[in-house]
C-alpha cells in the first residue's frame, strides 16, 4: 500500500468526493455544468480504497462516472471543476467535460463514455508493461453493466491468456442505468464469470473503505508480483440516479433508503468517532476544510477562460507531428 | 550497386515490418494468425521464427480487444502494428478505432496521442462474396483524428509503414488483397515516403483519372487503352485518403478539365463523392464536362464470377467513361 | 431573499410541470432537501433546494402548465442571505461562494460567438434581442446580412442558359463570346471550352476585335433572319407630358445627374413588357421559356462599327436615376470592352434606339434566343391632334419586332399600348 493513509485520511478523501459531487449536482441545475453528469455518491469507498493500493506509476482507466476516481487519484479539484464548466483551464482543456477527465501526469487515462470501452485499453497498457518487463499495474474500473459487453469477455480472456498485469475493478451498483443486474445477466455471480477465464476473483463489500483497501492491497500485490490479471467485484450502490435527468422509475425509494443506512462516509465517521479517533470538532474542521477546498475549485472554474474559437481545430492531430 | 530490384507487394510489406522491428524495439505486431500461420496473406511468414512470440503475437478472434489493446500499448509508449485480417472484420473493432484511437488526443485536450498503426487487407475480386468483399476506406477517411493510407505500388508498400510508425497519431494502412502478388521495382536507395501527397503515375493532357489503392492497376491499364484511341489520360494515385491531397486533385483538373474518379467502394457517400465535391467546390470553372465516377454497382458483392465482375469497376468501364467525356 | 428556480436536470430538459410542493411558507428548509416534485417527459423527479433557510413564498401552484427551466418557483429567505459578491472578491470563510449568474445573461454563448466568427461579424456591434439583452444567433445573422455587400453577380434563378460547361462559360465571358452563337459539339449539345476557343480563335486570327465582332454579329443576325418569323408593329407616342416632366425633374438635378429621355423610354419598356410576358424570354430547344425577370438589353454601338446589347438587370425594378446610371455605366464599359459575361448572356428583351442617327422608325432584327426587340426612332417635334386642334409636340415612333412563334399582333399591340400609356404618366416611371 502506498504512503500509509490513516483512517482519517480515508474519511477525508471520501468526504471530499461526497461534497464535490453534491456541489456538482447544484451547479448542474444552475446550468454551469452541461451535458451528462453521473455522480458517484454512495460509491466513494471503492475509489478511495483502491487508489490507496496503487502506486503513482500505475495506470488507471475509468468510466464516465469517474469524478471520484479522478479526485482519489490526486487530480486537482479545480482542474476537474473547470473541465466540467468547459473552461480552458480544465484538465482536458474543456474539450471533454464530465465524462472525459484525463491527466497524463497521474497516468489517468479517462473518463470513457462507451461502456466497456476502457477494458481493451487497459489490456493494452498492461501489455506494454509486460513487454517492457516493468512491474506497473493497470487498474480498470467498470460497472456491472459492462459485463454484458463482448469487450469485457474479450479483454478478460486476452489479459488472462497473456498473463497481463491488469486489476479488473467491477463496481457492481446493481443497476446499469435503469436495468437491474438480474434482468440482464443469466449468471449474476460476476466472480464466476471471471473465474471462467481462470482469473482469480473476489467479492468485496464496496461500502466499507477498509474492506476495499484490504482486498485491493492484496490483489495489487499479487498482480504486481506477476500473478496475472485479478478481478474484484465491489458490491456498492449509487444513492442518486444514473444521471441528473433520471426519475428512477426502475428502483424503489425503500431500496435506496436501505442502502443509505450503509453510507460509506457516515458509517466510517461513526466508527471513527466511536473508537475515539475522530472528535466532533475534528469532524467539523474536516467539513470546513473540504468545503473550502471545493469553494476554491468552483471559484477557479468560475474565473476560468473559454478556449478561443480560433483554436477549434487543434488537437485533432498531434502538433509538430511527423509527415 | 543502385539498380532497382523486383519484388512483390507482399514481400515489400514484410520487409517493411522486419525493418521496423529491427530498428525499434518498441515495435511489435499482433493480429489473428500472424504468427504460426504466417499471416492470412503470408505477409508475416517467417517473422515469428525471427522475432519470437512476444513481438509477433497471435491473438484470439477478439478484434475489439486486440485493436483496443494496440491502442493502449501505443498510449503507454509502444509502437504496435495491429493487423486486422481484413476490413470486413474491422467492423468489430470500429468502436475502438473511432471512439478511442481517433478521439483520445482531442478529448484529453492534447495530453494523450495514440501512435498506433493498423493494417488491413481490403477489396474484392476473388469471389469471396459480400461479407468478405468490402472497400470501406472511405468510412475511415471520414473521421478526423485518423490517417488513412492506401499504398498501391510496391515502393509505397515498402516505405509507407515506417512513416506511419513515426507518426504520433493513428494511421490505418489498407492493402488491396489483389495486389499482394503484384511485382514492382524497388530502388535500392529508396527511403521513407510521405503520408500526405498524391502521385502522378502517368501524365496526360486530355483527361485526369483519379484513383487509389487496388484500382490503380486497372486505371493504368485503362489509360493505356485510351492512348490507343488518341486520348491522353493522366493517372493520379491519391496514396492517402486522409488527408486528401486537395492541391493535386485541383491541379489535375485544372490541367485537363475532364475527370473520372475510380473507386472500388460504392458510389453513394463514398470517397469518390468527397473528391467530386472538392472538385466542384474548388475547380468548377475548370471543368469542361461533368465529373464522372466509376465505382462498384450498388449491390452487395455477389459470389458468381460474372456477377462480381459486373459489380466491380473494370478497365472497360473506365475507358468508356473517359471516352464519353472526350467525345467529339 | 433567494429565488428558487426550476432547475435544469438534463441536456434535453426544456420544461416541466409542478406536481407537488413538499413544503409550505414558513417551513424551514436545509441544503439538499427535496422540496418539490416535478413531472418531465421522462417521469416525476424530485427537486432539491441548495439553500438553508425558510420558505417565504410559493410563487407557482401545482398544475398542468408546462414551466420552462429557470422559472422562479418560490422565494427562500436564506440564512446566508447577503448581497451577491463578484467572483473576484472571495467570500469569507464561513459563507459559501455566491455564484455569478449563468454566463448567458452577460455574454453571448460559445455557439453564438462561433457563428459570429464564421460570418466575420463583430459582436460588439450586435444588438441583443434575447433575454436580458443577450445576443442571439438571429441577432448575429441580422448583423451579417446588413453588413454584407450585395454581390455583383446577379443571383441565379431566372437566368436562361445555353448548355455549356463551366469552363466554356468562363472562357466565353472572358473573350466576349455570345454562347448562343457558338456551335456546340459536346455531349448532349453542350458547348465545350474548345468550341468557344475555336470561335474565339477564328476571331483572334483576324487580330481585330472589331472584325471578330462583325463576324459574330453576322452569325447572329443570319440565325435571326433564318430562324425567327418576325412580325412588326409600330406606333407613334406623344412625349409632350414626358418631356415636360423630365424638364422639371432635371431642373433640380446637377448636370452630371440629369436624366435623359432614353432612360424614360427604357424604363417604360421594362414596365410595359411585364404586361406581355410573351415578349420577355427566350426560345430554346423548340420552346419558349418566359423569363422571370426583365433584363433589358440595350443596343450600344461600338467605335469602328459594331454592336453589343448588354443587359440592365431587373430594369423594371430600378428607379429612373438607377436606370440612367446603369445606362451610362454600360455604355462606357461597352466602349472599353469591359462588359461582364452575365451582361452579355442575360438580356430577356432588347431595345435599340437609333434616334440620334436621325432615323424616324426602326425595323430591327431580334437577337436570338430572345423573342422581341423594341426600336425607338428619333424624338422630334411633329404636329399632333389634341382637343380638336393641331399642336406641335415631341413624338417618337416605337416599333415592336416580335417572334411570331410566341406572340401575335394582338399581344404585340397590348404591349405598345401599355408603353404609350406609361409614357403619358412619367411620374409613375
Amino acid at each position: 500500500m502506498s504512503a500509509s493513509r490513516s483512517p482519517k485520511d480515508l474519511l477525508r478523501e471520501m468526504l471530499r468526493i461526497r461534497r464535490f459531487e453534491e456541489r456538482c449536482a447544484e451547479l448542474y441545475q444552475a446550468e454551469k455544468i452541461r451535458g451528462f453528469l453521473h455522480l458517484y455518491i454512495g460509491e466513494e469507498a471503492v475509489a478511495v480504497g483502491v487508489m490507496g493500493a496503487l502506486e503513482p506509476q500505475d495506470a488507471v482507466v475509468a468510466t464516465y462516472r469517474e469524478h471520484g476516481h479522478a479526485l482519489a487519484r490526486g487530480i486537482d479539484p479545480g482542474a476537474i471543476m473547470a473541465e466540467m464548466y468547459g473552461k480552458l483551464e480544465g484538465c482536458s482543456r474543456g474539450r471533454g467535460g464530465s465524462m472525459h477527465l484525463f491527466d497524463a501526469a497521474k497516468r489517468f487515462y479517462g473518463g470513457n463514455a462507451i461502456v466497456g470501452g476502457g477494458l481493451p485499453l487497459a489490456v493494452g497498457l498492461a501489455l506494454a508493461d509486460h513487454l517492457r518487463g516493468s512491474n506497473r499495474v493497470t487498474a480498470v474500473f467498470f460497472g456491472e453493466g459492462a459485463v454484458a459487453e463482448g469487450e469485457f469477455h474479450e479483454s478478460m480472456n486476452l489479459a488472462a491468456l497473456w498473463h497481463l498485469p491488469v486489476l479488473f475493478c467491477c463496481e457492481n451498483n446493481l443497476y446499469a442505468m435503469g436495468t437491474a443486474l438480474e434482468r440482464s445477466e443469466s449468471q449474476t455471480r460476476l466472480t464466476l464469470k471471471a473465474a471462467s477465464y481462470e482469473v482469480p476473483a473476489w467479492e468485496v463489500d464496496g461500502m466499507d473503505v477498509l474492506a476495499v483497501g484490504e482486498a485491493a492491497g492484496k490483489a495489487v500485490e499479487s498482480v504486481r508480483a506477476g500473478g496475472g490479471p485479478h478481478f474484484l467485484e465491489f458490491r456498492t450502490f449509487r444513492f442518486r440516479a444514473h444521471s441528473m435527468f433520471d426519475p428512477e422509475l426502475y428502483r424503489s425509494k425503500e431500496e435506496v433508503e436501505i442502502w443509505k443506512q450503509r453510507d460509506p462516509v457516515e458509517v466510517f465517521r461513526t466508527r471513527l468517532k466511536a473508537d475515539g479517533s475522530l472528535s466532533d470538532d475534528e469532524w467539523e474542521q474536516m467539513e470546513r476544510e473540504v468545503t473550502e477546498e471545493i469553494d476554491g475549485a468552483v471559484d477557479f472554474a468560475e474565473r476560468g477562460t473559454w478556449e478561443p474559437i480560433e483554436e477549434l481545430t487543434r488537437f485533432v492531430y498531434s502538433e509538430g507531428g511527423s509527415s | 550497386m543502385n539498380s532497382p530490384r523486383t519484388t512483390t507487394y507482399r514481400e515489400a510489406m514484410r520487409e517493411a515490418i522486419r525493418d521496423a522491428m529491427n530498428r525499434d524495439d518498441r515495435v511489435f505486431l499482433m493480429g489473428e494468425d500472424v504468427g504460426r500461420y504466417g499471416g492470412c496473406y503470408a505477409v508475416t511468414k517467417g517473422l515469428l521464427e525471427e522475432f519470437g512470440p512476444e513481438r509477433i503475437r497471435d491473438t484470439p478472434l477478439s478484434e475489439s480487444a486486440f485493436v483496443g489493446a494496440g491502442i493502449g500499448a501505443a498510449l503507454a509508449g509502444m509502437r504496435p502494428i495491429v493487423e486486422v485480417m481484413t476490413v470486413n472484420f474491422s467492423l468489430l473493432a470500429l468502436d475502438q478505432i473511432v471512439n478511442t484511437a481517433a478521439l483520445y488526443l482531442h478529448m484529453s485536450g492534447g495530453q494523450f496521442n495514440v501512435p498506433v498503426v493498423i493494417r488491413m487487407a481490403t477489396g474484392a475480386g476473388r469471389q469471396l462474396a459480400a461479407q468478405h468483399s468490402h472497400s470501406l476506406e472511405g468510412w475511415y477517411a471520414h473521421v478526423p483524428g485518423l490517417k488513412v493510407a492506401t499504398p498501391a505500388t510496391v515502393e509505397d508498400a515498402r516505405w509507407m509503414l515506417s512513416t506511419a510508425l513515426e507518426d504520433p497519431d493513428p494511421v490505418i494502412i489498407f492493402e488491396h488483397a489483389s495486389m499482394y502478388n503484384m511485382e514492382g521495382e524497388l530502388p535500392l536507395d529508396g527511403g521513407p515516403v510521405d503520408l500526405a501527397t498524391a502521385a502522378v503515375r502517368r501524365s496526360g493532357t486530355d483527361l485526369s483519372l483519379i484513383t487509389y489503392g487496388g484500382s490503380l492497376p486497372k486505371t493504368l491499364a485503362a489509360a493505356e487503352e485510351l492512348a490507343t484511341m488518341g486520348i491522353s489520360a493522366g493517372v493520379l494515385d491519391l496514396r492517402v485518403l486522409r488527408p486528401l491531397d486537395t492541391d493535386a486533385i485541383i491541379a489535375a483538373v485544372s490541367a485537363t478539365h475532364r475527370v473520372v474518379v475510380v473507386d472500388e467502394g460504392w458510389k453513394t457517400g463514398g470517397i469518390s463523392a468527397e473528391i467530386a465535391a472538392i472538385i466542384a467546390e474548388n475547380a468548377v470553372w475548370e471543368l469542361d464536362g461533368p465529373i464522372k465516377r466509376v465505382c462498384s454497382e450498388e449491390v452487395p458483392v455477389p459470389y458468381s464470377r460474372h456477377l462480381e465482375e459486373a459489380t466491380l469497376p473494370q478497365v472497360q468501364d473506365i475507358v468508356a467513361a473517359g471516352r464519353d467525356l472526350v467525345a467529339r | 431573499m433567494i429565488d428558487f428556480l426550476l432547475p435544469s436536470l438534463g441536456a434535453d430538459m426544456d420544461d416541466a410541470m409542478l406536481v407537488e410542493w413538499l413544503v409550505k411558507p414558513g417551513d424551514a428548509v436545509a441544503r439538499g432537501q427535496v422540496i418539490a416534485e416535478v413531472e418531465t417527459d421522462k417521469g416525476v423527479i424530485e427537486v432539491e433546494c441548495w439553500h438553508t433557510g425558510v420558505i417565504e413564498e410559493l410563487l407557482v401552484q401545482p398544475g398542468l402548465e408546462k414551466l420552462p427551466v429557470g422559472t422562479p418557483l418560490a422565494r427562500i429567505r436564506s440564512h446566508d442571505d447577503e448581497p451577491a459578491s463578484t467572483p473576484t472578491t472571495p467570500a469569507g470563510p464561513t459563507t459559501r461562494t455566491v455564484l455569478t449568474p449563468p454566463v448567458h445573461h452577460d455574454e453571448p454563448t460559445p455557439p453564438v460567438r462561433h457563428l459570429a466568427h464564421q460570418l466575420g461579424v463583430d459582436l460588439t456591434e450586435a444588438i441583443g434581442t434575447g433575454e436580458g439583452g443577450r445576443i442571439t444567433r438571429d441577432d448575429v445573422h441580422r448583423l451579417a446580412v446588413s453588413a454584407s455587400v450585395t454581390p455583383t453577380a446577379p443571383l441565379p434563378g431566372d437566368r436562361l442558359r445555353t448548355k455549356a460547361s463551366p469552363r466554356a462559360r468562363r472562357l466565353a465571358g472572358e473573350r466576349g463570346v455570345d454562347l448562343g452563337t457558338v456551335a456546340a459539339t459536346g455531349p448532349a449539345g453542350m458547348v465545350t471550352a474548345s468550341d468557344v476557343e475555336a470561335l474565339a480563335m477564328e476571331a483572334g486570327e483576324t487580330a481585330d476585335r472589331g472584325v471578330a465582332m462583325r463576324q459574330a454579329i453576322a452569325r447572329s443576325m443570319s440565325r435571326s433572319n433564318r430562324e425567327i418569323p418576325h412580325y412588326y408593329l409600330a406606333t407613334r407616342i406623344d412625349l409632350h407630358l414626358a418631356m415636360l416632366w423630365l424638364e422639371g425633374e432635371n431642373e433640380e438635378r446637377p448636370i452630371a445627374k440629369r436624366i435623359l429621355p432614353a432612360a424614360l423610354l427604357l424604363k417604360a419598356t421594362a414596365l410595359a413588357v411585364r404586361q406581355t410576358p410573351e415578349l420577355n424570354g427566350h426560345w430554346i430547344d423548340d420552346a419558349f421559356r418566359p423569363a422571370g425577370a426583365v433584363h433589358l438589353g440595350v443596343a450600344i454601338s461600338i467605335r469602328g462599327g459594331g454592336l453589343v446589347a448588354p443587359a440592365i438587370h431587373d430594369a423594371d425594378r430600378l428607379d429612373l436615376e438607377e436606370t440612367m446610371d446603369s445606362l451610362r455605366d454600360l455604355v462606357s464599359r461597352a466602349r472599353s470592352w469591359k462588359l461582364r459575361s452575365s451582361e452579355m448572356s442575360d438580356p430577356t428583351i432588347t431595345v435599340t434606339s437609333l434616334g440620334d442617327r436621325g432615323v424616324e422608325i426602326a425595323f430591327p432584327l431580334i437577337i436570338p434566343p430572345q423573342v422581341a426587340m423594341v426600336g425607338f426612332g428619333k424624338i422630334a417635334d411633329a404636329p399632333v391632334a389634341a382637343d380638336g386642334s393641331a399642336v406641335v409636340h415631341p413624338v417618337v415612333n416605337a416599333t415592336l419586332a416580335a417572334d411570331h412563334r410566341v406572340s401575335d399582333g394582338h399581344r404585340g399591340g397590348i404591349f405598345l399600348t401599355a408603353l404609350d400609356r406609361l409614357l403619358q404618366e412619367p411620374e409613375s416611371l
